[in-house]
Order: structure tokens, then sequence, then C-alpha cells
């Protein structure tokens, strides 16, 4: 009976260590969360007070915590709940009128425009741009610390039409650098993903001729590892030699994976920064229903110097009339905070990238007729 | 003639269910003396607690009958609309695309390969250490030895799969990719091992956690069944001058085979079954290859696990039609079990 009696404890024991261990092994903690932009946050919030209610995409949920939590801490009264539910769920709630606003990754389909446009009873739904995500391709060859790869070349990597690092499509973007004999592993997201959507609609773009898979939300090249969330995927390449991947930037920065820096359009190496991400969302063209309506085409193709091609844009869906008065002095407030340098430069501690100013004075006018 | 208590009481409590059957039942009323001189034994009531009881205990047995029938009714409404929606073969072709609005499209036969190779792979590795083990705690260990190891073996069949399932992901990954490496070093020219690498999460790397997990199932219920071979028989072995081992193979494993049998054939339910452990340790991706060590494969249960939650309503669909499919086979090997067991019935009393 004793020896029972200590033969669960210890096994409860050895559980709760497993458990533990193997959370603590992939928890996945977003550059300094914890010291949110305190006094140069503030500055830029007029308060606001009351109840706001937002969901959609899990790509912007990080830069839209982070949001929250600024504005929350300087502003007592005011309380705003954003769930990551996904782009698609965000859009129907948005519709449906029990989210205030929504974020979501793609546009409004042109089905559901005229059911949002509805939602909003007198003004039409519109879009702001306000989340720049990019995407950094990922690798892990040990003996390589740099690496440059064009578009096709990636593109036949994820194919698996090239199958060792010493490739001579590999080779040919890497001038004297020594490459090893080592087999390639791609890992892919098993779920269905926008950052998925993302990343295969610019291998359609920008490499056409190696890249017969079209985009989708869900991957459709056969073969490498399937991994589920962008964490998982980070997991997975530290363990793997040889191993290249993409995730979303604040993934990779966050498990200090060596990034591949990106061949453009203009027939430059680029790093991936903020900057050079920026770069690519500015050349991109604004279209939509109205002048107000900021939905951007983004060129994966262009020719702009220093520009990174591999991005996400994560937008909000809002009225631009029609707002609930009990609402609107609310999501004007906090929608300016986001649309303000002090609120991209906010995102940017959560590895995402600052709306460039051309875009960013675009939303921000926008906001300020919300009504 | 000497049987072991557990096969003589198996046969007694067979022919006592068997007995009243034939004898005419005594007339309702008390003031009559039962049959068989029970002179203080109450007569039969008519709602008594023994007609409570028996309706009690039908309608036990009936809501198993009811479950499965449940179950098999929701997966067919369910699947069959999603199947004919299909734009590939649903047997044959091995990508899951269900998701896609233009053209639908999913199969099962790459499910189907990874669910019975992972199954085959680990009751090919846990069959014979189970065993080993079973005989060792009933053969071999010193009596207090044997408790505490049973007891431990017990206690791993307690242990969570997702517990396993994150163990396998995050620390037996290591230890299982060298062995991939040298496995193809050495073994390279079997086609199981062809891979070059980068090895990872692989059939081998599921099947083998999936052997750890079916391992306390199996060795339980063999240990249980050698415990029962008559010692009469070990004794007869041993005064024959039978060594250890020899009296193993000739008393005590040929006694046990029909328990044996059906203590695999739970564990490859449960492996046939298992969820999220092979969901975190396999690579997920849609594979029909020999070779075992290579990244990727998926079973049904872990491709419903990964997918379920962005799944489309076609997507659902898709995947409660592979969960049909799934049914389909444990009824198949269940089935076979009990044949198997059914024709060696002789041996047994009541482990059928």
């Amino acid at each position: 009976m004793k020896l029972q009696r200590h033969g669960i404890l210890a096994g409860l024991t050895l559980t709760a260590t497993l458990a533990l261990a193997a959370c603590g092994t992939d928890t996945n903690t977003s550059p300094a969360t914890g010291t949110s932009g305190g006094s140069s946050a503030a500055s830029a919030i007029s308060c606001a007070s009351g109840k706001l209610t937002a969901q959609g995409s899990t790509a912007q949920a990080n830069a839209v915590a982070q949001w929250v939590k600024d504005y929350q801490t300087a502003c007592s009264g005011a309380d705003i709940a954003y769930q990551a539910t996904g782009s698609g769920a965000g859009q129907q709630a948005f519709i449906a009128g029990t989210a205030d606003f929504a974020g979501s990754d793609s546009p409004l389909a042109a089905a559901d425009q005229p059911k949002g446009d509805a939602r909003c009873k007198t003004g039409p739904a519109i879009h702001l741009p306000m989340v720049v995500g990019p995407l950094a391709v990922v690798y892990n060859v040990s003996g390589v610390t740099s690496l440059q790869l064009k578009a096709p070349t990636i593109a036949k990597i994820f194919a698996g039409k090239v199958t060792t690092w010493n490739d001579p499509a590999i080779a040919a973007d890497n001038p004297g650098a020594t490459l090893p004999a080592t087999k390639i592993l791609t890992v892919h997201r098993s779920d269905s993903s926008g950052t998925t959507d993302n990343f295969t609609k610019y291998l359609t773009a920008s490499a056409a001729g190696d890249w017969t898979f079209g985009h989708d939300k869900t991957w459709k090249a056969p073969g490498g590892d399937a991994e589920k969330g962008n964490d998982g995927v980070a997991g997975s390449l530290n363990k793997a030699d040889g191993s290249i991947a993409y995730v979303e930037w604040s993934f990779a920065q966050a498990n200090n994976l060596k990034m591949a820096k990106i061949g453009n359009a203009n027939g430059e190496f680029v790093e991936l920064t903020g900057e050079a991400a920026g770069k690519t969302i500015a050349s991109a063209k604004t279209g939509g229903a109205s002048a107000d309506d900021l939905v951007l085409t983004i060129d994966y193709n262009t020719k702009e110097p220093g520009a990174y091609p591999i991005v996400l844009v994560s937008y909000e869906v809002v009225c631009e009339k029609g707002n609930s008065p009990d609402t609107l002095a609310l999501l004007k407030s906090f929608l300016t905070y986001t649309a303000s340098t002090a609120g991209q430069a906010s995102a940017t501690k959560v590895g995402y990238a600052p709306l460039p100013d051309s875009v960013r004075t675009k939303v921000a006018s926008t906001v300020s007729t919300l009504s | 003639m000497s049987q072991s208590p557990y096969a003589g009481s198996a046969e007694t409590a067979a022919a006592v269910s068997a007995e009243p059957a034939p004898t005419p039942a005594p007339s309702p009323r008390r003031s009559r003396t039962p049959l068989g001189g029970g002179g203080a034994l109450p007569g039969r009531k008519r709602f008594g607690p023994e007609s409570v009881f028996r309706a009690l205990s039908t309608a036990s047995g009936a809501t198993v009958l009811v479950i499965i029938v449940a179950i098999a009714t929701f997966l067919l409404v369910k699947a069959v609309p999603a199947i004919r929606s299909d734009k590939a073969n649903f047997l044959t072709f091995k990508d899951w695309f269900p998701d896609d609005p233009v053209n639908p499209r999913w199969g099962i036969a790459a499910l189907v390969y990874g669910t019975v190779v992972c199954s085959i792979v680990a009751l090919t590795v846990a069959v014979p250490v189970s065993i080993g083990i079973a005989l060792c705690l009933t053969h071999y260990a010193p009596r207090r030895l044997a408790t505490s190891l049973g007891f431990l073996i017990d206690l791993l069949a307690a242990v969570p799969s997702i517990v396993f399932g994150l163990w396998g992901r995050d620390y037996f990954f290591y230890p299982v990719r060298d062995f991939s490496a040298w496995l193809h070093r050495y073994f390279g020219w079997i086609p199981l091992f062809g891979s070059d690498g980068p090895y990872g999460k692989s059939i081998l790397l599921g099947s083998l956690v999936l052997a750890i997990m079916v391992l306390p199932i199996i060795t339980s219920l063999s240990r249980e069944v050698f415990r029962q071979t008559p010692v009469m028989n070990e004794e007869a072995a041993l005064a024959l001058g039978a060594t250890r081992w020899e009296m193993i193979r000739m008393a005590v494993l040929p006694y046990g085979r029909p328990g044996l049998i059906a203590s695999v054939m739970l564990g490859l339910g449960r492996a046939l079954g298992e969820t999220i452990a092979l969901a975190l340790t396999l690579g997920s991706t849609y594979l029909i290859s020999p070779d075992i060590i290579e990244n990727g494969g998926n079973t049904i249960a872990a491709n419903i696990a990964n997918k379920f939650g962005e799944a489309s309503d076609t997507g659902r669909s898709a995947l409660i039609a592979s969960g049909l499919v799934l049914f389909g086979i444990t009824l198949v090997v269940n089935v076979s079990a009990r044949a198997i067991i059914y024709r060696r019935r002789e041996f047994t009393g009541s482990l059928a």
C-alpha cells in the first residue's frame, strides 16, 4: 500500500515535470512584450472610454494585443477585446454586427462586400491596412551563416526540385560561399494559414516557371515536413540540420533563426528589416470601392531599390459611416493610435514592420473621418 | 484432473448459467417449495428485484448496440454526401485538399497506409518486448521485484497520450534521428531504411512512441494470461527434465496463446486509434513509401486531430468520412481477432 502511494506520487511528479518541460521548450516569447511603449505611446493616445469588441486575423493578433495593452495602460476607462479567431470568422462577426471591427488578412470578398455595407447602414465597410507582417525564409544549415536566395531558387527548393544545399542553383545565388552537400528538408505548415497563402502568392508571382502549385492557404507541394503553427515550424527548424522554412518575422526573431536575404526584382539581395518590408508596401497600388477604401495590391516584383518582397498586409475592416454612437469615440481614438507613428513603432517591438509613411498618413486621415 | 482454479471456476460458472434454462420454471406462488430443496428460499415474484435487475442488465447490454449503431449511422450520414462531392477518387487519391473552393479533392490512400504501417511497426517492436516483460514478471523475477515492476508498467498505461506525444517530439526525437542515420548507414540497402536524410519526424519515430504506449496494455494482459497457466502443467514439464525455457515453451506459451492473441489485438486497437501522440510525432505529410525513416507520414486519427480546427464544412465531412474508414478497419481487426480466438477456444475458458 505504502509502495503504491509513493509510486503514485512519483508518477504524478514525473508526469507534471514532463508536461512542464515540454511546454517550456516550445514557449514563444515575443521580444520585449513586457516593456510596452509607455511614455512615447501614451503621448499619442487621446483617451476615450467605453467597450470595443473585435475579432479576426491571427496574423495581426500580437500587434493588436500590444496596442490594446498600450492603450489600456494609458486609458483606464477603455475596455478593448480582440479575439484571434481567424480572418474569415472575423469578417463574418463584423457582418453579423457582433464585432465593432474585424482584423482580416484579405479584403472582403465581392459577395461579402454588400453584406458589410448593409451592416454599416449609412456608409460602406472600408479596409484600413494597419499591420505589415513580413515573412522570413529561415534556414538551419551547419556551416552556413549567410544565405542569399532568388525567388526561382526558393520555388525550386520548396517544390523539391533542388534537394541538396550545394546544388548549382543555390551556389549561383551565393557566389564564393562554401555550401555543404547536406540534403534539404523543407518545412511547411500543416494547418491552413494566411502565412502559407501569402508565401505561395509570392512564389506564384515571382517564380511562375518553377512554382506550379498556385496559391492557397493549404500547402500543396509534395514532400518535406509539416508542422502546426508558426511556432511548430520554428521549433522543428531548430532540430534538423539542412532544413528551410517560412515563418512570420516575429517568430524568426523570437527563436533566433537565421534568415535568408531575398533577391528582389531590382536584382539586389535584401536583408529583412522593417524599412525594407515597408518599401514593398509603399510601392503597392491602393484601390478599392472609394478613395477611403484602402485595399492594397502588393507588387511582389517591385523594382523599388532595397525592397524586401515577401510581405503580408493585414487590414482592419470598419464602417466608414454608421458606427454605433456608443463605440465611435473609442474606435476612432484606438485606430488613431494604431495608425500613429508611436503605434506603429510599438508594433515593431513584437515583430511587425511599420507602415510606410505614405500609406500611414492616408490611413490616419481616413480614421479621422470615421463617423 | 486438476485444472487451474480459474479455468475450473469458469467451467462451473458456465454450467450454472446453463442449468436454469431446461428446468421448468417454478410457479410464482410462494407456498410451494421450489425444486432443489431450497425450502428457505423465497419463490419468484412478478416484480421482484430479480426481474428488475434482469431488465436493468438487459438494458445495459442493449446500450452497447445502440451506441455502436448510432456512431455508425452518424458516420455514414455525414460521410456519404462528402464522398459524393469529392472530385478525386476517395480510395486511391493520396492528398487532402477538401477546402479548395473550386476543386475539392481528397483521398484516404496515404492515411490508411500510414495507419496500418505505423501500427504494424509499433506491434513488431512492442509484442516481443511485452511478452518478455510478462514472462520475466511471472516466471523469472523475485516476487517483490515483480510486484513493483508490474506496478510501474501499469503506471505507464496511465500516462496521457499528449505527454507521450510531447516527449516524443521534443526528446525522443534526437535518439531516433541518430538511430535512423545508423540504420541507413548499415541497412540502407533495405528499402525500409532507404532515405538519406535529413531525418526527423518519420513513421519510425511515431511507431516507436506508439510501441511504448501499447507496451503496458499487452504486458499486463499477457502477464495475467501467463499467471493462469496450471501449476501442474509447469511442474510436470520441469519434472520431465525440461529447463525453464523449455517449460515456458511447452507449457506456458501454448496455454496462453489465445489470451496473447487477444492482448495483441487490444494493443492493435489502441495503435490504430491513437491520435494526439501521432499528430505530434509524425511529419503530417501524405506519403506512401516503403521507407519508414523518411520525413512524413500521417494516420487517419492524427489527420483528424490536425485538420479539424480550421476545416470548412466540406473539410469536416471529409474528415468524418475518413473516420468511417477507420471505424471499418477496427471492425475488421476485431472480428478477425475474435475469429482467431474462437478457432482456438479449446485452450481457453473465458478469455474469448
